[in-house]
């Protein structure tokens, strides 16, 4: 660790906390309808939008009505992403005369982006025409998350309000989440990078002779624009195959302490919102204390992971320094170490380094990180929703614990609702160990796995763990284009975005239903210390131990073989 | 209730696309190709002639005693498509590299090779080096080029990027470059 390591970790933390209590409030009147700063620019865009859809932005719906309207939207974008991707060879923009995908790859790839996955089984400078970077992956970049702000809020408004049949209008959170929250942001940021030095043209590939006469080719296209969006919409989808690692993805450390805060800012800022909808923010405070706790555990473990020298290098005549294979130089370890958790904390999935290089145990955590059900911090909306699921289980424990109807902020949590919520625990386990144990145990599926020993074990694990948390990030050497992979990946996506927003719709469409009980002074307080522990053990042993005998088979093993010496 | 909703789903879609896959990839780039054209751009080095000789921001292959080394490329430099090893730590290939390649490296009385001359990077094109790893270059170039080693270690100073943030890093088509038009005035002498 170096003196900028500190100063790096330190500008991180300040960027994502000092600014999250301001943004959350933003954001808050914003879904709530308020009059903001942008409003007298962007209402009149928002009129618009609703104008041309046939919207009335004052009618709500009920949870049903809201889930058939997200359903029909995902859909709709669904098909259209697909087609953009198997006739992009015919659509224009496409100076590099890129063909069309296969299906297999077309399917995977338009339920990753829509999912707000961005699992890549191929690499964007490429496999891609400029078309369908914009207005194909662009748009899902923009609408994927909204769609996780839009749920969130619906739960906060669950939560929040009594008797009432109705939870908000889809269209209206959708549209409201891409205008003002994620658009002005974008636009920042992407000018921040154009500075940096990230590309933004449409010109064709530049064609250099190098210093030493060599034909080289120089991917240009709308890169910027598209990164903006892939880091603060927790996409994680690279306009380059190799991600925030290229040099013109992420060309300086300040592009890259940027790019990484971009990650976690709007999912610590909902945690705000959501105290704003429930009128109490310490609420939001217990949840953040949570969520830094599992985070700086991770990132520790990470980190002193990546510095320890690879005992099977131990013997040659280099540098014993940290884990270098897979890193840039401008970045380092303890900036690779720190992303590598961030991206797999929230869901985002985008790297700077390659994880399938990390050292067996910086490899575990950003696994774990996922396997938990991205809830640290986690993805636009769908990390925080998430969160809750685990605060309500939490609550039910402790209203077992002390033989009491449970309840949280004045909800009682009854039978149907306790159904709904194990229904979501079962999401994680399923993607992952069926599906995984699928892809190692079929000969063929297991041909795509390019490392030996227990590491092979762990690319699948890595994958399909990916897939369900909907992250993306990947251990890379795998082979994940194969029809096999591609379409199982693509039904883990779908398993892990519905299988949470559904539930979670129809919790939240029966909490908004029930009358508040009056809180007495018996009810168990949800903002103390004592809950904060409780929750975070939950997490840990309810979300963790599931995965704890996959693990030992993969990044443990991995460990404990080289530490032996093979 | 599903067909009432086709209609909205459509034309949001539909308004979504124009507005974040067009209006906004194409003001930004409006923006960034007036504020900052060459970043836009791709960061281009030309040479004296105008010619393009690559980016500031990809590295090159450089093969040949007398200029520094990049960084090992997992893709062979090459830009389309960018590739990684993706080596676990555990992979016997992975030590077998770094093994083949330290012994190739490795100059006699300096210690042992730099981490990062034996490893490659996630990109394929990582354009820096630490300056421990480009001055563990300096006696092999100094002497393949006769020219003192001093003016080589004033070079790399020279070209030292220090953020506040990062590492310390020093661009290898920059220090390359300087090295070529040093190979011209030398002999003009």
């Amino acid at each position: 660790m170096h003196i900028q390591d500190y100063w790096l970790i330190l500008a991180f933390f300040v960027l994502v906390l000092v600014p999250a209590p301001f943004l959350g409030r933003y954001i808050f009147r914003v879904m709530e309808g308020h009059k903001t700063l942008l409003s007298p620019v962007l209402l009149p865009i928002e009129r618009f939008c609703y104008r041309l859809a046939g919207v009335d932005s004052q009618a709500e719906q009920d949870w049903k009505g809201y889930s058939t309207a997200l359903l029909m939207f995902t859909l709709a974008c669904l098909i259209g992403l697909f087609a953009i991707l198997m006739l992009q060879g015919r659509l224009g923009l496409n100076p590099e005369h890129i063909a069309g995908m296969d299906w297999p790859l077309a399917l995977n790839t338009a339920v990753s982006f829509v999912t707000n996955t961005n699992w890549q089984a191929y690499s964007g400078e490429a496999s891609l025409s400029y078309f369908s970077q914009m207005l194909g992956l662009g748009v899902q970049n923009f609408v994927s998350p909204a769609v996780g702000l839009a749920v969130l809020v619906v739960f906060c408004r669950g939560i929040a309000r009594r008797s009432s049949n109705s939870i908000g209008n889809f269209w209206v959170d959708m549209t409201r989440g891409v205008l003002y929250v994620l658009l002005p942001f974008c636009l920042l940021l992407a000018l921040f990078l154009v500075w940096q030095g990230v590309p933004q043209s449409f010109m064709a590939y530049v064609h250099a002779k190098t210093l030493l006469g060599a034909d080289q080719s120089i991917p240009l296209g709308p890169a910027a624009s598209q990164i903006a969006i892939k880091q603060l919409g927790t996409n994680g989808g690279g306009f380059f195959g190799v991600n925030s690692a290229h040099p013109f993805e992420n060309p300086t450390a300040w592009s890259n302490l940027v790019e990484m805060a971009s990650i976690i800012l709007i999912p610590a800022a909902l945690l705000f919102t959501f105290g704003h909808y429930v009128k109490d923010l310490r609420q939001s405070r217990a949840l953040l204390a949570s969520m830094l706790i599992l985070f700086v555990a991770g990132f520790a473990v990470t980190l002193y992971a990546e510095l320890q020298p690879n005992p099977a290098l131990a013997a040659l005549p280099i540098e014993q320094s940290g884990a270098f294979e897979g890193k840039e130089s401008r970045l380092g370890i303890a900036a690779s170490a720190l992303w590598a958790v961030a991206t797999t904390a929230a869901s985002n999935g985008s790297v700077n380094a390659m994880h399938d290089s990390f050292s067996a145990l910086g490899g575990m955590i950003p696994m774990l990180n996922m396997m938990l059900g991205e809830v640290i911090f986690g993805g636009v909306g769908a990390g925080l929703y998430g969160m809750l699921l685990f605060v309500l289980i939490t609550v039910f424990l402790a209203g077992l614990m002390i033989g009491r109807t449970p309840e949280y902020l004045g909800k009682k949590l009854e039978a149907r609702e306790v159904r709904l919520l194990v229904m979501t625990l079962l999401v994680m386990p399923v993607g992952v160990l069926v599906f995984g144990a699928l892809g190692v145990s079929l000969p063929g599926p297991a041909m795509s796995i390019s490392n030996p020993g227990a590491h092979g074990f762990s690319q699948v694990l890595y994958a399909y763990t990916s897939g369900t948390a909907n992250n993306g990030s990947a251990f890379a050497g795998f082979g994940a284009n194969t029809p096999y992979h591609d379409v199982m990946i693509a039904l883990a996506m779908l398993l892990g975005r519905f299988g949470f927003i559904l539930p979670i719709l129809a919790i939240a469409g029966s909490l908004a239903a029930k009358k508040s009980a009056p809180q007495d002074g018996n009810s168990f307080p949800t903002h103390g210390p004592l809950f904060v522990t409780l929750l975070t053990m939950v997490i840990l042993l309810v979300g963790g131990l599931t995965f704890l005998p996959a693990l030992a088979l993969g990044p443990i093993a991995e460990h404990l073989t080289l530490l032996q010496g093979f | 209730m599903m067909f009432k909703q086709i209609r909205p789903a459509l034309s949001v879609l539909v308004f979504m696309t124009l507005l974040t896959g067009a209006v906004y990839p194409l003001t930004v780039t409006a923006i960034a190709q007036l504020a900052f054209p060459v970043q836009a751009n791709g960061s281009l080095v030309r040479d004296a002639q105008g010619e393009v000789r690559g980016s500031q921001l990809l590295a090159q292959g450089f093969a040949g005693a007398q200029w520094f080394q990049p960084r090992p490329s997992a893709g062979d430099y090459a830009t389309v498509a960018s590739a990684a090893s993706n080596l676990a730590p555990s992979n016997p290939a992975l030590a077998k590299r770094v093994a083949e390649d330290a012994k190739r490296l490795q100059v006699a009385g300096q210690g042992a090779v730099p981490m990062q001359l034996v490893t490659t990077s996630g990109s394929g094109l990582d354009p820096h080096l630490s300056p421990a790893a480009a001055r563990y270059q300096v006696a092999r170039i100094a002497a393949a080029r006769n020219m003192p080693r001093a003016s080589l270690d004033r070079l790399i100073d020279a070209l030292l990027e220090t953020p506040l943030i990062g590492p310390q890093v020093v661009n290898v088509l920059a220090l390359n470059m300087a090295l070529a038009e040093n190979q011209d005035l030398s002999r003009a002498e």
